[in-house]
Formats: structure tokens, C-alpha cells, sequence
């Protein structure tokens, strides 16, 4: 019958059908291209206005007449809270990944959904708890020893903890990131072949030995991948961080301690976006906080993909996103 | 495989002294440490599901899922337009978003073997990684901006944004899994390329989509940045598609917000609700992938023209 239909009928139908395939693969190029442009022109007006002080300045006022903006602080803050997160972790990901990797499949397979699942609460549950629960926990435990023992000698512990600082931002952010990091590392150990693994038993290597002389060298460029790509994660991990840092602004925001309020580039948009009138110029220096945001975490998730994606043909972690 | 040197075997050979009981030592220290990792990592998943079911659980009742909000701070009320906001935000950026989603994978998998495609995949990739609060503000400028007022609208199209790569990306491993035979049974038939790829590699990747688009819709369930500078939040039920409407992250992050202990009771239930629907997802759909083989088995003979009912 199909037969019949096309000898009748002469529609080039298997053309129009990869036109519209070929154009809603170029969407995802259309949508990043537009996102770019947008950002950028609608926030021109604070880049004409601050000049490279956006970048560098301290002061956030929206007061009418008084309006200066500088984005410092939080970019800072952003890059304080990631490096913290990625410090905690990294390694904690890499111990998680090699665990796995060498696990018996029925400890494995749980355990890789365990950590899947991990990944799949949203941002917004973690802070919710991260605020009533966990806060609790880590000033109690953690940062009031800290500061009473240490508050005088080091300066990083010097400002009096509540709870919702830096710090915490940072470990709640170090747990949202481990799942993607592991997942991404446990597929890169798996693709080490089997040849190198065997090869360091057969020299006698315990299992520690195997992973520093076989494992480790062979995924190295795969594993700073998805750390990176884990960085990519934090940088813009919004909901979390905006309900535990504590939400500074202005100098104050400069981070100096680790038990001081804060405020991340995606924190002050979430807090602030909603307030600003777009007729002043708070509006568009939000946006061009969203359009340096974009800047960086394209920055990072080119690099963590050219290596990830050296490493794996196909990354299977595509499916935790 | 790669011959090693003189040079490398003495350097082998330095690290396999004699000294086996050091090197044990070393071994069961790091297994310690590996093992730690786990519990440090699984500690915090045990904590906040315990928390979110406990304190949970304690909020819900019918009214709770079905009321609007009352008062602020009376704890009376629930979190009715909440809930229906969310799944009428799933469903209109399901609605743009996986269309487009399978589109593009059908290109990666079938067109993408170029330099175009190449790119395509690429940028997909890096476009899955951008923080979702960019995406809010571009929705924001794109149509909050242009059509005036907050909107179910723009809260959904940023939501696809979220949601179509990672359709596409899962659509596309699944349809490479798809044997080229297939293709060429097909083609060979005489049927077009279209018909092929609707009818016979759309059906027999069935399985691995579905898990893409659950995995996407329980993604954006729980996204919350967006929705501020789009869909706003709102006390009310639905009132139309181009009216503010509120998500249960919002309601979440509101309640949060307050200073009362009945809103951050409210909070943990709007949580519960919130996480038993990702969950639910999550587990159901590696269920399935569990399950799958039998399903392949018949996805094979209904392709391969067996009727075998």
C-alpha cells in the first residue's frame, strides 16, 4: 500500500523530514547563541555605566541616584564556595568511584543507585534541609569548636559562626557535587582495559598499588574532567547556596572568613531578581551578573567535556544529568 | 599493548620491595578510606530522606493536598495550587520540550555523523551544564519582558530548556542502539526514511527514551530558579496560562522563608510530596530498565513482523 501511495503521491517527504530534524538539532545552537546575545545587550547598560568596575568593584547599591554596582564579592564568593566544595569533593567522589569500580556487582549496583539517587534530589530539598536540619548540626558540632579553639590563631575561623555562612554553603554544595563526580569517574575506572589492571596484579600489586600504578595514570585526564564538571555543577548550583550562605551584600559580602555570611553570582540573582525594576539599572546589573555567571560556567564545561569525552567515546552520565 | 622500557620496569621494581606487610598495611588503609568515602556520602542522603519522610508525613493529610494556602503564618491551608501548578508546568514543557528533544536526537543519530552534527552534540552537551538560573533570566527577557506580566508560559519554556537535551542526548544512545539492520530491513521494504524511522527505530528504542524523558521530567519537577523570575508563585489555583502560578519548590522555598514553625511544617510536606514524585520516577524507571529484557524480546517480534500476541 506504502508503495502504491509514493508512485501516486510525490512529496518529498524524507527531505522536509531532515529539514525539521536538522533544525531542531540547530535549536540547541539557536538557543545558546540567542541566550548570549540577550544577556549581553540587555545588560550593556551597567557594562557602559561601571565599566571593568562591574568586574572589580565592592559597592551594591540600588538606591536611586546613588546606584553603583560591583559584582566582586560574589564572584569571589562563587569562586570560594566552589574551591571549598571541590576540596571536600573530589576526593571523597574519587574514593566513591574506586569503591564501585571495585565492588562485587551486588554491593555495586546498589550503591551506584544509591549515589544516582543522591543526584536526582533537587537543589531546593537540600536546602531546605541543609537550613533545619543540617545547619543545626554543623554549628553545634563543628564550627563552635572550631571557632572556640581556633577563632584566635587561624583568622579563616576568627568571625563568630551562625550557621549560615560560607562554610556551609560550601558543604552542602561538596554534597550536591559528589554525585556527579563519582558517576562521571566510576565510568572513566571502568574503561581502563582490563590488560592494565591484570598486568599490575601479575606484578604483585595489592589493590591500593593497582589503582596508583594502573588505574590512576591511565584516567587522569578523565578524572580532572569531571571534577571540572563538577565545578561547572557548583558554580551554578543556585537554591542550596542561596538558602545557607547567609545572603550578604556589598563589601560586607567579601568573603575573608569562612564563618561569614556570603553570597554567591547565582545567590543574588535568586534573592534580588524579583525586587529590581527594570527601569533602573539594578535589573540589567543583575543581568550582566547572569551574563559573567554564563561566561564561566561555559568556560568550564568546555574544558571538563574535551576531556571527559577524550576519555569516553559515549558518557553514559549523560543519563544522571 | 605498550612493551614497558628497562626504565619502567626498574621503577616497577623499586615499588614491590620486599617489604609485603608495609605494603598490605597500605592497602587495608585505603580500602578504609574508600570505604569512609561511601559513608560519608550516603549519611546525608539517609538524613535527608529520614527528615523529609518524618516531618512529612506529619503535615499531609486531604486538606494539605488540596486547599489553597491560608493566612501567612496560620499553618492553616495547604499546598493544593502548588501541586496542580507543578504538574500543568511538567505537562506544557513536556509539550515543547520533547518534541524538539526527540527531534534532535533523531538528527544526532541518523544525520550527525558530520561535522555539524559533531557540533551539535557537543553544545547539547555543554547546554545540559548551564546553570538554570540563566536560563530563567533569558526566559524572563524573551517573554515575561515582552508579554508584560509573569506567566505560565515562560516558566514552562524555560523548563524545556532544561528538558530538551537531555532528551536528546538519551534519545540518541538508544536509537545507536538500535541494529543498523533494522534500518536496512526496513529500507528495503521500500518504505521511506521517515516511516522507518517512526514506525520501526522509534518503537524498538522505546525503552531507553522513556527512561530519558522520566529522568528529564523528574529533573525540572524539582527546578526552582527558573520558576522565581517566571512563573513568580502565587496563592491561588489555576487561573489561566498567561497568569503566575506556583510549583511546589517555589511553595518550598517560600515557606522557607518564614519565620513560623507551622510554615516550615508546611515546607517539609511540600518537600515530601515533591521528593515521592522524583523518587517514584527515579526508582520506577530503573525498575523498568531491570525488567527490560523480556520487553526487548517482544519489541524484537513485533519489528521483525512476528505477531505473537
Amino acid at each position: 500500500m506504502l508503495l502504491a501511495k509514493r508512485s501516486t503521491r510525490r512529496i518529498p517527504t524524507d527531505k522536509i523530514f531532515k529539514i525539521i530534524a536538522t533544525v531542531s538539532g540547530v535549536y540547541v545552537l539557536a538557543v545558546i547563541g540567542l541566550i548570549v546575545f540577550q544577556l549581553y545587550s540587555e545588560s550593556h547598560l551597567v557594562w557602559e555605566h561601571e565599566g571593568l568596575g562591574f568586574i572589580i568593584g565592592a559597592e551594591w547599591n540600588a538606591v536611586e541616584g546613588r546606584e553603583s554596582f560591583g559584582a566582586a564579592p560574589y564572584i569571589m564568593g562563587t569562586l570560594v564556595t566552589a574551591g571549598l566544595a571541590m576540596a571536600m569533593g573530589v576526593p571523597v567522589s574519587i574514593g566513591i568511584a574506586m569503591f564501585i569500580s571495585q565492588a562485587p556487582k551486588f554491593i555495586a549496583g546498589p550503591l551506584s543507585i544509591v549515589i544516582d539517587l543522591l543526584a536526582a534530589v533537587p537543589s531546593i530539598i537540600y536546602g531546605f534541609w541543609g537550613l533545619l536540619v543540617f545547619r543545626e548540626f554543623l554549628l553545634y558540632n563543628i564550627e563552635y569548636p572550631l571557632h572556640d579553639t581556633f577563632g584566635e590563631i587561624i583568622w579563616l575561623f576568627s568571625s563568630a559562626p551562625f550557621g549560615l555562612d560560607i562554610f556551609s554553603a560550601s558543604i552542602i554544595l561538596a554534597i550536591m557535587i559528589i554525585p556527579t563526580i563519582s558517576a562521571v569517574s566510576r565510568e572513566i575506572m571502568m574503561a581502563v582495559p582490563h590488560m592494565q589492571k591484570e598486568a599490575a596484579y601479575m606484578l604483585g600489586a595489592t589493590k591500593w598499588e593497582m589503582f596508583k600504578i594502573a588505574i590512576f595514570p591511565y584516567a587522569k585526564t578523565g578524572l580532572i574532567g569531571a571534577a571540572i564538571l563538577g565545578l561547572g555543577r557548583a558554580v551554578g548550583e543556585t537554591m542550596a547556596v542561596t538558602m545557607l550562605i547567609g545572603n550578604a551584600t556589598g563589601p560586607n559580602a567579601f568573603p575573608q572568613t569562612l564563618f561569614q555570611p556570603g553570597q554567591t553570582m547565582s545567590s543574588i540573582i535568586a534573592n534580588e531578581f524579583i525586587e529590581a525594576s527594570p527601569a533602573s539599572l539594578h535589573l540589567p546589573a543583575l543581568i550582566g551578573i547572569g551574563f559573567t555567571l554564563l561566561l564561566v560556567a561555559i568556560a568550564i564545561n568546555i574544558v571538563a567535556h574535551l576531556l571527559v569525552s577524550r576519555m569516553l567515546k559515549v558518557k553514559e552520565g549523560v543519563i544522571n544529568a | 599493548m605498550m612493551q614497558s622500557s628497562i626504565q619502567k620496569r626498574a621503577e616497577y621494581r623499586a615499588l614491590f620491595k620486599h617489604n609485603v606487610r608495609g605494603r598490605l598495611v597500605v592497602d587495608k588503609i585505603a580500602m578504609g578510606i574508600v570505604l569512609g568515602c561511601v559513608v560519608i556520602a550516603i549519611i546525608p542522603l539517609g538524613s535527608i530522606l529520614l527528615e523529609v519522610f518524618k516531618n512529612g508525613i506529619a503535615a499531609i493529610s486531604v486538606e494539605f493536598l488540596t486547599q489553597v494556602p491560608g493566612a501567612v503564618g496560620s499553618g492553616t491551608g495547604g499546598i493544593g495550587p502548588a501541586i496542580q501548578g507543578t504538574l500543568i508546568i511538567i505537562g506544557m514543557s513536556s509539550l515543547i520540550g520533547i518534541p524538539i528533544g526527540v527531534m534532535s536526537g533523531i538528527f544526532l543519530a541518523e544525520f550527525g555523523d558530520n561535522k555539524l552534527g559533531r557540533t551539535v552534540r557537543f553544545f547539547n552537551d555543554v547546554f545540559m551544564e548551564f546553570p538554570s538560573i540563566v536560563l530563567g533570566i533569558f526566559a524572563f527577557l524573551t517573554i515575561v519582558l515582552l508579554l508584560g506580566h509573569f506567566s505560565l508560559w515562560a516558566g514552562a519554556f524555560a523548563l524545556s530548556l532544561i528538558m530538551f537535551p537531555i532528551v536528546a542526548r538519551t534519545t540518541e544512545e538508544s536509537l545507536k542502539l538500535v541494529p543498523l539492520t533494522y534500518r536496512e530491513a526496513g529500507l528495503a521494504l521500500g518504505l521511506r526514511q521517515w516511516v522507518v524511522t517512526f514506525k520501526i527505530i522509534l518503537s524498538a528504542a522505546k525503552s531507553g527514551m522513556i527512561t530519558g524523558i522520566l529522568l528529564a521530567v523528574a529533573r525540572i519537577s524539582g527546578e526552582t530558579a527558573p520558576l522565581i523570575m517566571t512563573v513568580l508563585g502565587s496563592s491561588q489555583f489555576f487561573a489561566g496560562f498567561d497568569s503566575p502560578m506556583d510549583a511546589l519548590p517555589l511553595r518550598i522555598w517560600r515557606l522557607s522563608l518564614l519565620p513560623y514553625d507551622s510554615a516550615q511544617l508546611q515546607g517539609w510536606g511540600a518537600a515530601c510530596v515533591l521528593i515521592m514524585i522524583i523518587l517514584a520516577i527515579n526508582i520506577g524507571v530503573r525498575y523498568y530498565f531491570a525488567t527490560k529484557s523480556s520487553a526487548k524480546s517482544r519489541l524484537f517480534y513485533r519489528v521483525m513482523g512476528g505477531r505473537r500476541k
